[in-house]
């Protein structure tokens, strides 16, 4: 659950949405996304209302996420998976009348991005290793050419050491573009956010820069004092 | 960059197997002359199982009541053929328009529906049209069927009591239909059934209208069902109820499984073994031969889940 929720994301910065768990991190993430309908209040995307919009119409305006749990398909390759997610930006993925190898431009894009990430393009999605296959998320989020991207623990169940590299990958992304990501390991949280939202109890606690929520007295006691005991 | 478009393109490309099996249809003409009646049943039934399988296969749309298009597109076609005109092409073209609005009308509700829900949607709304079937007895013909559809010549060819006209016109219609199903599969609309068959939560995370989608795969279904109705219209010259039946839908179905799901081809070899086992083992024992089907579906869902192609393709590996 989430309520009283009045947030505001300025183009470019990177967001770190932290809180104990059940304090409505991904529900807030699935009311910005449409998975769920907010009882009461609006949600804006660079000035245009979307409350009402479904999800698919709020990605093609320009809002993607990721799944903290896998959601991919198994059985096609990365690159198609991809090339999938350009064609529906682009509009060409209702043609059924021409063969996939003619959509190049979408096919190279595809494959851009997966060089960027340094994932096997080729490849089933099921036989990719799971730190690839987390890029992957990330990847087809990429592909709509968001204006905001919502990452629900991008590194979930990656080894410390390699969630490093995931988010240098994150971190390496567009300046233009918004992020705002779910994260529980507290030193990536302060190496990549500019700015800090804590969630307590479904309600926004707290939100400001990475020094003053490390100030917060409020912070410590329900959260960080927590979790640094 | 080449490489990328090189994994696209090995997978339309035409293997030399599939040029074989298409040369194999023609074998009938020569091997089994006396035959050709069960050809042409067993390439419009297979037409019928491709059709599913655009659904099922690919859109992973569980369908109960698939034969109600069948069934639109063998009365069109019949009762076209009875009362205006009995040029065969017209027939298909009146069948495939009827069928697809239906199929169009139908897929608003369809789409919203998934797993028992719609299967038992699919069921209902077949037989419903099976029962209005029956009581507008004055237009189709009730339980007698429809009588009296006189199918004109085809590019001159009679419809002959040996069938050869009706295989060539069978098979060549069920050759075309999958040339156009094979293009649909690799475009890139064919590549969204797929991401919706594969996870359906992620499809409007990347933006796709997965119903609108749906729906047209859904009607593009109903187009080749109703063709393929129409096809056995006109080389039976007749139209009975059971085109609408439950049995025709589920036997559809168990054709699919058998041959394999999501494959093109799993369709048509369904459809040949089913048919042939039928003609072979009613021969040897008519009102028991379902046995013998029911053994073949247990053994190849316990041991081939992905249908006897699907089991055959692991001798057959793709090249990379």
């Amino acid at each position: 659950m989430a309520q009283d929720i009045a947030l505001e994301l300025p183009q470019g910065v990177r967001y770190a949405l932290i809180g104990p768990n059940g304090a409505g991190k991904t529900t807030l993430m699935n009311l910005m996304t449409g998975m769920l309908a907010p009882d009461s209040g609006q949600i804006f995307l660079g000035g245009e209302e979307i409350t009402a919009l479904r999800p698919d119409t709020r990605v093609r305006k320009g809002l993607a996420r990721t799944f903290q749990i896998n959601t991919l398909f198994p059985q096609l390759s990365a690159l198609e998976s991809v090339t999938l997610a350009v064609l529906e930006r682009n509009g060409d993925a209702h043609n059924w009348w021409r063969g996939l190898p003619r959509f190049g431009a979408a096919i190279d894009e595809a494959q851009a991005i997966l060089d960027s990430l340094k994932i096997p393009s080729t490849k089933e999605t099921r036989e990719l290793a799971y730190g690839q296959q987390r890029l992957l998320e990330i990847a087809l989020a990429l592909a709509t050419r968001p204006r905001v991207l919502l990452l629900d623990e991008p590194a979930a169940g990656v080894p410390k050491d390699e969630s490093a590299a995931l988010f240098d990958a994150i971190a390496g992304l567009s300046r233009e573009l918004t992020i705002l990501f779910i994260e529980h390991d507290m030193d990536v949280v302060f190496r990549f956010a500019t700015r800090i939202i804590v969630m307590v109890g479904g309600r926004i606690l707290v939100e400001g820069a990475p020094d003053e929520i490390a100030r917060d007295a409020r912070v410590r006691e329900v959260y960080l004092g927590k979790a640094h005991a | 960059m080449e490489n990328a478009n090189r994994h696209f393109r090995e997978k339309v490309r035409w293997r030399w197997l599939e040029i074989a099996f298409w040369l194999c249809t023609l074998l009938p003409f020569v091997v089994t002359p006396n035959y050709l009646s069960l050809a042409s049943q067993i390439a419009i039934t297979a037409l019928f199982a491709l059709s599913l399988d655009l659904i099922l296969g690919y859109a992973g749309i569980v369908s109960l009541g698939h034969a109600a298009f069948f069934g639109v597109g063998a009365y069109t076609a019949g009762l076209l053929a009875k009362h205006y005109l009995g040029e065969p092409l017209t027939g298909l073209v009146a069948a495939a328009i009827a069928a697809g609005i239906m199929g169009y009308a139908m897929s608003h509700i369809v789409v919203r529906f998934r797993h028992l829900a719609l299967i038992m949607l699919t069921l209902g709304l077949g037989l419903l049209l099976h029962e209005a079937a029956n009581s507008a007895s004055a237009l189709t013909g009730g339980a007698d069927g429809l009588q009296g559809v006189r199918v004109g010549t085809l590019f001159g060819f009679k419809f002959d009591m040996f069938g050869r006209t009706a295989y060539a016109y069978s098979l060549a219609v069920l050759f075309v239909c999958f040339l156009v199903c094979r293009r649909i599969i690799h475009s890139p609309f064919g590549l969204a059934l797929r991401g919706i068959r594969e996870n359906a939560t992620r499809m409007p995370a990347i933006g796709a209208p997965s119903r609108a989608h749906l729906r047209k795969a859904y009607t593009i279904a109903a187009v080749i069902a109703g063709i393929a109705g129409a096809l056995l219209t006109h080389t039976t010259s007749t139209v009975s109820l059971e085109v609408l039946s439950f049995q025709r839908s589920a036997d559809v179905l168990v054709i699919l499984i058998l041959g394999g799901a999501g494959r093109l081809y799993g369709g048509i070899i369904g459809a040949v073994i089913y048919m042939v086992a039928r003609d072979q083992f009613s021969g040897i024992n008519p009102q028991y031969w379902y046995f013998w089907i029911g053994l073949l579906l247990v053994a190849v869902v316990m041991f081939l889940p992905n249908g006897i192609l699907g089991g055959l393709a692991r001798f057959f590996p793709r090249k990379a």
